[in-house]
């Protein structure tokens, strides 16, 4: 990968055994089954993740004691083929409220099969949040950028 | 438990070593600098610095008897790899729970 959007970008895909309304209703309403549970800025333990499932909506989490963390806006939902958030997290692990200062993640469902369907996301203009990414574009441009972390990840993945 | 796995996000949390790593993303700088503006002493940033050494996020190099400091590409590059990791690790757990029979979804 050479273009500078591909360090500011981040892509991945996947493929489910599950028709395609299902597969975007699972992502959206059981947001909170499948994130990763150390994805949490409360400092308690998370009661459930709400994504509210129109544009304009919010996405937060509400804490065993009713406190609540916002990360996110909803940008787009377009059932069943698509939905964007907004990412309202800084590179310091802290809620962003410059919202100039934050990237964007878009899903798309696209059905394969009547029972199969085709997950992509985009985690995009990661260089929003900061000056700091703009190093990060030039440097993952070298003959050293996405090789190397793609056998990191194969590493992650066989460990 | 740890949200971004590498360092470098811990290292960034101070807000002082936010602005450090901001004014080195502008151009590569010595420590005398980087202390004019910022509301720290001189060698309060050089112990600033260190820590963004050793989280990988910043390099230095000699220039006469001076130490110029820029911003680490691969160490950044890192950071960005703990949110490919982070989305990677979700829609693993998200194929799982929509694979799952219907009526087992809560």
């Amino acid at each position: 990968m050479s273009t500078p959007s591909a360090a500011t970008s981040i892509r991945h895909e996947i493929v489910v055994q599950a028709p395609i309304a299902r597969a975007f209703s699972v992502f959206t309403d059981d947001f909170g089954s499948f994130k990763p549970p150390e994805h949490n800025m409360l400092g308690v333990e998370i009661a459930e993740t709400v994504f509210e499932p129109r544009a304009g909506g919010r996405v937060y989490d509400r804490g065993i004691d009713g406190s609540e963390c916002q990360w996110a806006r909803v940008l787009a939902y377009e059932p069943p083929d698509r939905v964007v958030i907004s990412w309202d997290i800084s590179p310091r692990w802290q809620i962003e409220t410059d919202l100039e200062k934050t990237s964007e993640v878009e899903v798309r469902f696209i059905a394969e099969t009547p029972d199969r369907t085709r997950v992509e996301l985009e985690h995009r203009n990661l260089d929003r949040h900061g000056d700091g990414w703009e190093a990060v574009r030039e440097g993952v441009d070298g003959t050293d950028g996405w090789p190397l972390y793609l056998q990191r990840f194969a590493d992650v993945l066989a460990g | 438990m740890q949200t971004y796995q590498h360092e470098g996000w811990f290292a960034l949390g101070d807000r002082t070593r936010w602005a450090i790593f901001e004014r080195l993303a502008d151009r590569p700088c010595a420590v005398g600098e980087l202390a004019i503006g910022l509301p720290v002493s001189r060698p309060a940033v050089s112990q600033h610095l260190k820590v963004l050494k050793d989280a990988g996020l910043v390099v230095d190099h000699a220039v006469g008897n001076r130490r110029i400091y820029r911003l680490n590409p691969d160490g950044l590059a890192e950071l960005r790899a703990d949110l490919d990791r982070f989305w990677l690790s979700a829609l693993a757990a998200y194929k799982a729970v929509v694979e799952q029979p219907e009526q087992e979804v809560s």
